[in-house]
Formats: structure tokens, C-alpha cells, sequence
């Protein structure tokens, strides 16, 4: 068991989760509390001991399932029916066992596709898990053609299977079918609801269908193999400019947080300061309660200093992803500040301030910024310098002591002039500077990047390409 | 707290359910884990999915008393831990002198106004002197500053308050310690080193549906489907705040007491401003369970 275990966290310190010493041992305490043939309170037993972070808990999932799937008869964790049937021939047998309890339809060693087909969709409608299961077994053994040995991976015996089954065809039928039990008088809203259910359904059995691949795969080429294949970047390691849909989704909702942090660390100096000058008149009142003896001297509170912002950010072509990200960054930020002037450019540069001030969806707020701000000069392409050029023009006025400035961006200038002293005047005016790079540092200042040049104006440029490098920054800010 | 407090596992379970608590596997394990390991739980979550509900329902359960401590910005250890009355402390060197200031000794006199007398406890060293069972729930403690978060540790990891004056005081009986986070923001490491972790998050339909009918008097089973899939569906827009179980209750009881026993497009959006906070929220929802129906 031990040996197991310390495997297991080895497991999830290579795939990126911080497991210290102490919560090891926790685990290993908590498990010896827990009924080994219990499968789930194990898991949970060892998520509650590990993994201190909703974010990696799909991760923990993942590297759970991999390496526990074949231990199951070994070490009896693992519920009944881990049983031996990764092997197909096991699986064949039990299946038709199975349908025999079905009312004996057919005899399971060679179901056609469309009797696998017919099957699952009376599981799918019945929402008969056991079923669902089982077909998800026969569907992979059936469709994904999977060899023993084969150099592929996982997504591509999915995508063969899934592709066979035509889930998006059963979807219609699912719900045709159910629409004629309700004798066509379905308000929409019912349908709707209908057609949510079925679709948590096939994305339950699509679920299925992968952890059986995944236990195949394990059983062919080893756990260890597999949980290297199966690594996924954490949450907080996905880089902006490569995020999927999802990946996006996930980092949107950290920002929130974050920018909550941002801005208590900005206006941290005032809180350590707490005390003010000498407030003689309260102190005086005081010490009547002390017969006239001022025990407890007050003071005044120090007038509370609202710290400004100013986000000047890149959004043209180059930094797209980046770009994505960083409005929803500034959208966050105004949020958490009393004062933030908000400006986007590409070769202009146009204020948005007032796109996110009134705007309360956040989706809305970024489709106006992209169409509405009037950010092109002359081609679209960036050009720093001009854009800085009519920012301290325009609005160069406007900064002072107590704004802090942020420029997001690649400083990838196209070979236009830099204007670098704009950033020199802010940075003589303004309380701090701060610059964040989406790029890579080991592409700064390669090809048309002016990077360095700009550095030298401000109080610090970081790399920003993930939630990660995001968070060391408002860490640092002190 | 004795070993054999919860039994086993499927105890938990029907224990917590028992105070009309549904709890699901993740849950039972870690409240079963909590009380066998003598560690506190850290509960996250999005608002209104139980956290707090979690603690006063373990307590109910095991008839322990709860002491909360309510965290806030600013949030210190006067507030937290204990505080010396010094007023009394001064009343009480005053009184001396009068008596007889001739034979004042200062040592005696320190000794004797550090004394439990002059102690005010608060939550925590309360939790820990305690001598019949508690729970002790520290509730959203994402809104202690990151600095105010290190006086926790003492108590969490070895169940003791160190009082400079006084020594240390160990606890009679480790209590069960629930801290709730709305995840505003990330707590320290050590903190979280300390504690086992639990997620709750919306419960699943099928759960969901079971809490309103436990909750609410007089739903059919129907009704408590139907409520239970639309909340779902809602909650898959992008909202600005999803509805929680508390607002999925809340509703529940209002289509029972206005008699309403099928959900239909008009009803629902009537009623939505229960589910939803914001109006922007409200118009987007509205808006989607009409067009795409």
C-alpha cells in the first residue's frame, strides 16, 4: 500500500500538483480509515488530503483513474465491475450475460452496429446507467479497432468511436422519441428541458466511452506510459495565446480573484499605516472614563488614498488570444477600482473606459470594444510608437502621482518608431509602471520586438503567458 | 470526541441526513475523515451551495455546540483569539493602591493581573477551552488579510493557543473545526497544508432535486424535477452570479405557494427574479428559455 501510494503521488507531482511531505502523510493516515473496497471514499479520502485546489482536481482524476484502474483485483480497490474485463475475451462473456438479463436479445459476440445503436439509445432514454456502460464497452470494442501496441493515442480510438455511434443522430432521435410520449403536447420549455437531459446523457456516455479507452490503453502499454501520455497542463500553466474554448472559460473565472488581489496589494501602503496624527479632541473624551487620565491616546485615520489605474493595452492581430484575455482583465479591473481609464490600441489609440463602465455583461462589453474603438490609423497594424505618441497627447495630462500604469503587449512594433519617451515622461510622473509580455522571454527583443527599450522606462516588464506568471506579479507587488 | 463519534461512513451520511442535510460521497468522506484524523476541513465553493449549512449540520448532528467566528477585513487577534480586559486590569491596580500602597510588589501584582480572570475570550480560545464538544466554524475566511491568516495555524495544526502571560493552553478535546471560502482569493499554503480540502460545488440534478424535496413542505415530486432541470439550464448560461441551492429553495417555495404545479415559459420568467440577482442576469435568462424553446 505504501509503495502504492508514494507511486501515486510521484504520479501527481509529475503532473504538475504540489504534494508536500505532510499531506502524503495525511493520505496515507486517512486511507487507513476508509474501507479499502470502497472505491469512492478512497478517492475522495486522497482528494481531500491532496489536492488542495478545485482547479486540480481534473488532473487528480485523471492520474487517479489511470493508476488505479488495473490495481483494482490486485489490491481489491475497485468496484465489482473492475473485474478482470479488460480483457476482451472476459468482456465478450460478461456481456452477454448481460443481455441475456436484457430479455435475451441477441446473443452479444458479434452485435451489428445497429443493434449496438439500438441498444444504447433505450439505454440513453431510460437513463439505464448499467446499460449505458455496458454498451459503452461493446460501442469501443466494436468501432475504435483498437491494436495492442499501436503508437496512437487515446483521442483517436475516441474519435473513431464516437464517429460510428453518430451521437448527434441519436440526440434528434432522443428526443423525437420522448416528444411522442408526451403525445406532441410539449411546451417549449419542457422540450428544451428534454433535450438538456439527453444531452447530459450522451455527454455521460461519451465520458464512459473515454475512461474505457483510457483502461484499455493502460492495459496495453502500463500505467506509467499512459498517465505521461494523459498529462495536461494545469489550469494555472495553460499560455493565453494557445487556450481552447474551455482553457479560456477556466482562466476568465480566475481572473476575478486575482484582480481582488491586485488591488489590495496596491492599496496596501495605506492599510499599514493605520494611524494617523495625534486626535487630541477624542483623546481628551477618552480619558474621562480614566478619571482624566488619557490611558488611550487616538488618532486620526489617515485619509484612505484611491489608487488609479491605467491599462494601455495592445489588441491588434498579433496578440489576439492575448488580447481575449486581457480585456477581460481590464473589465475585472474596473470592477475592483474606484478609478480605471481603460485604453486599447493597434497604430490608434482610443479610450474605452466608458465600454466597460456601462456595460454590464462582459461579453457585450469586449464585442464593443472590438468594434466600436477606433484603434486603426493608418493599416491596422501595430505601431507603438504613434499610439503612445497621441496617448501622451491626449491624455498625458491625465496621469500623475497617484495613477499606477499597466501596458499589456508584445512590443512588436513592425519597425515603426518606438517613441520611447513617452513611457520615460509616465514613468517620471506616475507611481509605477509595469509592462506584461504575452510572449515567451526568450523571444523578446528577436525580430521586430523593441522590448528592452521600452524596459528601461519602467519599473518592471514580466512575462505573462499564464494564470501562473499573472498571479508571481500581483504577488510581487508590494 | 470519542473514536466511535460517527460510526462509519454510511453513518455520516444518514446522520447529516437525519438534520436534512443531503450530503453527497465527497462530502461524507471528508466530514467521516475530519472527526477520524482530528483535521480541520477547508470547504469551498460558490456561494450558497451549503459550506456554512455543512458545519451547523455536523453540529446538529452530533449535538455539539457551535462557536463561529465571522471573518472580515481587519479581522485580529483581540477579535479572534482572546484580549486582556485591561480596563478591569486597571481597576484592579487602583484598587491595590488604595488598600495598601506601602507593600506593593510588582511581581505579585504582574502575576495577579494576568490571571484567567482578566482573559476575554473570544471564538477560538473559546473553541479550545471548551469542555463539552464543539464545532467550531471559522466562516469565510477568504476575507482575513493573507498576514491575519497565520494566526489560525496554532490553532489548527496543534490545537493550542499560546498566551505570552499565561503559557500555553492546550485544547481538553479537539473539536471539529470547519473554515468555509468563497475563493476570493487563494489561501496560503501552510493553511492549506493544514486542512483537507472539500469542494462543493451545484449539486447534480438528481441531489439537487432531493434537497428541495426534503426542504421545501408540500412539493411534489414533479414539481421538484422540473425546478431542479431548469436551474440547471440556467446555470449553464455565462451569468454573473448562477442561482444557489438557498435561491433554488427559495423559489421552489414560491411556485408552491402560488400553486403552480408545471413550470411554463410565462411562469418561469415571472418568477426568475427569485433565481437571479441581476437584472442583466434576469433579461439574459428570460430571453434564452424564450428564443431557444
Amino acid at each position: 500500500m505504501l509503495d502504492l501510494l508514494s507511486g501515486f503521488v510521484g504520479e501527481l507531482r509529475n503532473a504538475g500538483l504540489p504534494v508536500s511531505l505532510t499531506e502524503n502523510l495525511d493520505a496515507m493516515e486517512a486511507v487507513k480509515h476508509i474501507p479499502i473496497e470502497d472505491r469512492d471514499a478512497f478517492k475522495y479520502a486522497l482528494a481531500a488530503t491532496l489536492v488542495k485546489n478545485e482547479q486540480h482536481w481534473r488532473a487528480f482524476e485523471t492520474v487517479f483513474e489511470v493508476y488505479f484502474s488495473l490495481r483494482g483485483p490486485e489490491y481489491n480497490v475497485g468496484d465489482e465491475e473492475g473485474n478482470g474485463e479488460f480483457d476482451p475475451d472476459n468482456l465478450e462473456e460478461w456481456m452477454s450475460q448481460q443481455m441475456q438479463g436484457m430479455g435475451g436479445r441477441g446473443g452479444g459476440q458479434d452485435m451489428s452496429p445497429e443493434e449496438i445503436a439500438e441498444m444504447l439509445f433505450r439505454a440513453l432514454l431510460n437513463a439505464d446507467e448499467a446499460m449505458m456502460a455496458a454498451m459503452a464497452r461493446a460501442a469501443v470494442t466494436q468501432f475504435a479497432g483498437m491494436e495492442p501496441g499501436r503508437p496512437v493515442g487515446g483521442t483517436y480510438y475516441l474519435y473513431r468511436t464516437l464517429r460510428n455511434l453518430d451521437l448527434d443522430g441519436m440526440l434528434d432521435r432522443l428526443i423525437e422519441e420522448s416528444s411522442q410520449r408526451y403525445d406532441g403536447e410539449m411546451t417549449p420549455l419542457a422540450e428544451r428541458l428534454e433535450r438538456e437531459e439527453f444531452e447530459n446523457r450522451i455527454e455521460q456516455l461519451k465520458r464512459e466511452i473515454e475512461a474505457e479507452i483510457r483502461r484499455r490503453l493502460v492495459a496495453d502499454r502500463g500505467v506509467e506510459a499512459m498517465a505521461k501520455t494523459l498529462r495536461k497542463p494545469l489550469p494555472e500553466d495553460v499560455d493565453f495565446m494557445h487556450a481552447s474554448r474551455e482553457e479560456m472559460a477556466n482562466i476568465r473565472k480566475a481572473i476575478q480573484p486575482l484582480t481582488r488581489k491586485l488591488a489590495a496589494r496596491l492599496a496596501r501602503k495605506r492599510k499599514h499605516k493605520r494611524r494617523g496624527p495625534l486626535d487630541f479632541r477624542a483623546t481628551v473624551r477618552r480619558s474621562l472614563s480614566y478619571g482624566g487620565v488619557p490611558a488611550e491616546p487616538r488618532f486620526r485615520h489617515p485619509r484612505p488614498n484611491k489608487p488609479e489605474l491605467i491599462v494601455v493595452a495592445d489588441i491588434s492581430g498579433s496578440v489576439a488570444a492575448f488580447a481575449r484575455f486581457t480585456l477581460h482583465l481590464v473589465y475585472a479591473l474596473q470592477n475592483q477600482f474606484s478609478k480605471v481609464r481603460s485604453f486599447v490600441f493597434i497604430d490608434g489609440i482610443d479610450e474605452v473606459t466608458h465600454m466597460f463602465q456601462n456595460e454590464e455583461d462582459i461579453t457585450n462589453a469586449v464585442h464593443r470594444v472590438n468594434t466600436e474603438a477606433d484603434v486603426v490609423w493608418v493599416d491596422g497594424h501595430s505601431d507603438y510608437g504613434h499610439a503612445f505618441g497621441v496617448f501622451w497627447e491626449n491624455f498625458g495630462k491625465d496621469v500623475n502621482a497617484k495613477s499606477t500604469m499597466m501596458f499589456l503587449g508584445d512590443a512588436r512594433n513592425n519597425y515603426h518608431s518606438t517613441n520611447a519617451w513617452v513611457l520615460k515622461e509616465c514613468q517620471k510622473r506616475a507611481r509605477s509602471v509595469f509592462w506584461l509580455n504575452p510572449e515567451p522571454r526568450s523571444y523578446w527583443d528577436t525580430g521586430d520586438s523593441v522590448i528592452t527599450e521600452y524596459s528601461t522606462y519602467t519599473d518592471g516588464v514580466f512575462e505573462c503567458r499564464n494564470l501562473r506568471q499573472l498571479e508571481g506579479f500581483v504577488d510581487n507587488l508590494a | 470526541m470519542n473514536e466511535t463519534m460517527f460510526g462509519d461512513l454510511s453513518g455520516v451520511r444518514e446522520g447529516l441526513a437525519k438534520v436534512e442535510y443531503l450530503a453527497d460521497d465527497g462530502i461524507a468522506s471528508v466530514v467521516f475523515l475530519a472527526e477520524r484524523l482530528g483535521k480541520p476541513v477547508l470547504i469551498e465553493g460558490p456561494a450558497g451551495t451549503g459550506k456554512t449549512e455543512l458545519a451547523k449540520s455536523v453540529a446538529a448532528m452530533s449535538g455539539a455546540r457551535l462557536i463561529r467566528l465571522q471573518c472580515y477585513e481587519g479581522l485580529d487577534e483581540a477579535k479572534a483569539l482572546y484580549e486582556w480586559n485591561y480596563k478591569k486590569q486597571l481597576l484592579r491596580i487602583q484598587a491595590d493602591r488604595g488598600v495598601d500602597a506601602e507593600h506593593e510588589d510588582w511581581v505579585e501584582l504582574q502575576d495577579d493581573i494576568f490571571q484567567d480572570e482578566f482573559l476575554l475570550t473570544r471564538p477560538l480560545l473559546e473553541a479550545i477551552s471548551a469542555q463539552d464538544k464543539v464545532v467550531l466554524l471559522i466562516d469565510e475566511v477568504d476575507r482575513v488579510e493573507i498576514e491575519t491568516e497565520a494566526l489560525l495555524l496554532e490553532i489548527l495544526s496543534d490545537y493550542q493557543v499560546s498566551i505570552p502571560e499565561l503559557g500555553t493552553i492546550m485544547a481538553s478535546q479537539i473539536p471539529l473545526v470547519f473554515l468555509t471560502s468563497n475563493n476570493t482569493r487563494e489561501l496560503s499554503e501552510a493553511l492549506k497544508r493544514r486542512c483537507l480540502f472539500l469542494h462543493i460545488d451545484y449539486p447534480d440534478l438528481e441531489r439537487e432535486k432531493q434537497i428541495v424535496l426534503t426542504k421545501v413542505a408540500g412539493i411534489s415530486e414533479n414539481l421538484a424535477e422540473q425546478i431542479a432541470r431548469v436551474v440547471r439550464s440556467i446555470r449553464q448560461l455565462e451569468l454573473k452570479k448562477a442561482p444557489s441551492v438557498s435561491e433554488t429553495l427559495d423559489w421552489a417555495r414560491t411556485l408552491v405557494l402560488l400553486g403552480i404545479e408545471n413550470i411554463d415559459v410565462e411562469q418561469a420568467k415571472e418568477t426568475l427574479h427569485i433565481l437571479l440577482k441581476y437584472q442583466s442576469d434576469i433579461e439574459k435568462a428570460a430571453k434564452e428559455l424564450t428564443v431557444e424553446a
